[in-house]
């Protein structure tokens, strides 16, 4: 007997005490709880995401589309970034303005390569106020996972407020679970050191976040 | 399961020591109540807590009562999406799988994610024993791995450690694994960190195989869910070719909307945070993002024999999140190494035995760790009843009685050694069974508290010599209610 029939049929019998009246369809679970918790319009919701992301130590900006470029330049300036990652994607407007070598995404671009990148500025599918959270779904304006985790410094830019909802079970209606999926919650974190919290372990140690409109 | 320790005390004898070392005891005191402050706070935000907390403990055991279906959409859903499925019947099987997948891969290292799957079977183990090195790369586990030691925390693996321990365990091992500690290396935290991205990134930028477990499992989409905070996870996933993961086959939720319950309570339950760093959710395989292959291992390795136990099997809704450690009291002062297991604290205490057997002295005195008193329950956002299982398996201890073993139903006999335990059950049965009895000797006991010994005389000496004992209140609850509530209730 293979380990499959084996697991299965231990399951079956480790059930029969179970009545089977359990209705068949998927998860008919009574969901008593919150599709949001509170329903604010359009600019409280933004101040949250706003408060929330700088609550875990991203560096939040907010600007019209009109002023996109100059701010991504100068945060780039700011940071001294001498490269920056593009996604293939990504509005070629929005980094008109800035100075630093752009790095295409490549296949073939090895880790090694990517870590020698100072900058990567990508855009996010959706982002929840509630929890301040962007989430990246690895469409062509957000590149590949490992673009936004190797290089040490992530800008990202949420369109406002097509993109903005309030809590994530609305986020989870807004993915597709096909995508390979990143939540981030403010830049890389540890506090498995007596507790205190210390960013960048891993991933990017400075998270940006623009919104735009 | 071959998680025990070896040779390793049962609780009372390992709690012993660990109650009388005073660093230990103060990390763990100022670690438990930092959490747990934290952790009111961010629950307290959500106003329909108490309605997440019923749906998880609802969707989880929908899952548990199909877990056959769930099993075999969730294999055709991976399969579909390109991933390959193994099943694993045991902690041997398992790992001679994971070995054979990365032999195949013609490596010799691999770079793991933070997993209490892959501690539970010893995997390190069984691929060092094929000349294979596994890499932990969360800080916590990269701090135990290096200091030759073992997990303490589910959430915070390294919480007996504090930072001079760390500053030397770093200094004089990281040589060993791959880059050294910077010279000069100070305690502080920010610098301890960086010396840990340095040493591991070398490690993340080369690494072709990756081994993970996971959070979740969705069964309608194959998706499968890493929640985490520093970015190691996200390197192991995304940047090998292979990923390899290994997860016990209680993990599954049925839809990729059940997420929605558990992205809320698991953050806030188990770092106190609105929502962790980061959540990676991956499907089979995407080309030209993340690994090419991807195997996925469901691991049994004792669930479905916990499965089997009409009371125990709630155990198999736990998501992980550690809350009722840090609420815990026997916890605080007996430190995660006493548990003889990578499931320490009150869910360990149910856990292991179930998952293992009470056969062995270890996992026989877990279900005598705790006090009964009901924080574990209250915290836990799947609303585990832990004292009743607890109770539950203490009987099983020692009256014995039918259980599942690897998918058998046998016939347990009263445990040895616990004759003391036994007697100290039929007594408190007797008494709970007749309250008037139990109100007399509490106040007798209560009144003489300052003649009472130490240890207890007769039968009770082997119990006894294993416990300090407590100390008795001035004034039993009863009396104390009749006093303040002036017999409201009724009771004369
Ligand atoms: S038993 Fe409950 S509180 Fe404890 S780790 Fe599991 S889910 Fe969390």
């Amino acid at each position: 007997m293979s380990s499959r029939e084996r697991i299965l049929g231990r399951v079956r019998r480790a059930l029969a005490d179970v009545p089977a009246d359990v209705p068949s369809d998927d998860s008919p679970i009574e969901r008593g709880y919150l599709r949001a918790h509170g329903d604010s319009g359009v600019e409280e919701t933004t101040d949250l995401l706003a408060e929330n992301l700088a609550d875990y130590r991203a560096i939040v900006h907010r600007c019209t589309l009109a002023d996109l470029p100059a701010t991504i330049a100068g945060m780039l300036a700011a940071r001294g970034a001498k490269s920056v990652l593009v996604p293939p994607g990504l509005d070629r407007e929005w980094l008109s303005a800035a100075d630093a070598e752009q790095v295409a995404d490549r296949a073939e671009s090895t880790p090694h390569e990517l870590d020698q990148v100072d900058s990567v500025v990508t855009a996010c599918a959706v982002a929840v106020a509630e929890t301040g959270t962007i989430v990246l779904d690895g469409s062509p304006d957000q590149g590949r996972r490992r673009i936004t985790l190797v290089p040490d410094h992530h800008i990202c830019v949420v369109r406002v407020p097509e993109q903005v909802v309030s809590s994530v079970p609305q986020a989870l209606e807004h993915l597709d679970p096909a995508r390979p999926l990143t939540w981030i919650s403010g830049p890389s974190a540890t506090s498995d050191i007596e507790l205190d919290r210390v960013e960048g372990v891993h991933g990017p140690r400075t998270l940006e976040v623009v919104l735009v409109g | 399961m071959s998680g025990t320790y070896l040779g390793m005390p049962a609780f009372p004898k390992a709690a012993h020591g660990a109650v009388h070392d005073s660093t230990l005891r103060g990390n763990l005191r100022h670690a438990t109540h930092t959490i747990r402050a934290k952790r009111a706070k961010a629950v307290a935000e959500v106003s329909d807590w108490a309605e997440l907390r019923e749906a998880g403990k609802r969707i989880k055991d929908h899952t548990l009562r199909h877990l056959d279906r769930y099993l075999v959409r969730l294999e055709e859903s991976v399969t579909a999406a390109g991933g390959t499925v193994h099943w694993a019947a045991d902690a041997d099987e398992a790992n001679r799988i994971v070995t054979d997948l990365v032999k195949a891969t013609g490596e010799s290292e691999v770079v793991k994610v933070k997993s209490m799957a892959t501690q539970e079977i010893g995997l390190n183990e069984a691929l060092e024993a094929e000349g294979i090195r596994a890499y932990e790369t969360d800080l916590a586990e990269l701090i135990v791995q290096l200091g030759k030691d073992r997990p303490s925390h589910i959430l915070v693996p390294a919480i007996h450690r504090n930072r001079g321990e760390i500053r030397d365990i770093f200094t004089h091992e990281m040589g060993e694994w791959g880059r050294p500690a910077p010279e000069g290396l100070t305690d502080t935290p920010a610098e301890l960190a960086e010396a840990a991205r340095l040493h591991l990134r070398e490690k993340f930028l080369r690494a072709k195989v990756g081994v993970s477990g996971a959070n979740f499992m969705v069964a309608e989409t194959g998706t499968l869910v890493v929640v985490e905070s520093e970015g190691n996870g996200r390197m192991c996933l995304t940047l090998p070719e292979t990923l390899i993961s290994v997860v016990g086959i209680e993990k599954i939720v049925p839809t990729w909307r059940d997420l929605e319950v558990f992205l809320q309570t698991l953050p806030r339950s188990s770092t106190a945070e609105r929502m962790n760093p980061y959540t990676s959710t991956w499907t089979g395989t995407t080309d030209d993002d993340g690994p090419r292959t991807f195997h996925l291992v469901l691991l049994d390795n004792g669930r479905t024999d916990t499965l089997a136990d009409e009371v125990g099997r709630q155990a198999l809704r736990c998501i992980r999140c550690s809350a009722c450690l840090n609420v815990c009291p026997v916890y605080e002062r007996a430190g995660g190494h006493a548990y003889g297991s990578v499931y320490p604290g009150p869910i360990g205490a149910i856990l292991s035995p179930q998952l293992r057997g009470v056969t062995s002295e270890i996992d026989a005195s877990l279900p005598y760790a705790s006090s009964l008193c009901g924080a574990c329950y209250e915290v836990c956002p799947v609303a585990i009843d832990i004292p009743e299982v607890l109770v539950h398996l203490r009987e099983r201890v020692v009256e014995g009685g039918e259980v599942t073993a690897q998918g058998n139903k046998v016939v347990l006999k009263p445990a040895k050694g616990h004759a003391a335990e036994r007697a100290a059950m039929r007594a408190a049965r007797w008494a709970f069974s007749r309250p008037g009895a139990l109100r007399t000797g509490q106040r007798l006991a209560s009144r003489t508290r300052r003649l009472h010994p130490r240890s207890l005389p007769g039968p009770g000496r082997a119990w006894s010599g294993t416990r300090d004992l407590p100390a008795l209140p001035a004034e039993p609850f009863r009396d104390w209610w009749q006093r303040t509530h002036g017999g409201r209730d009724g009771a004369k």
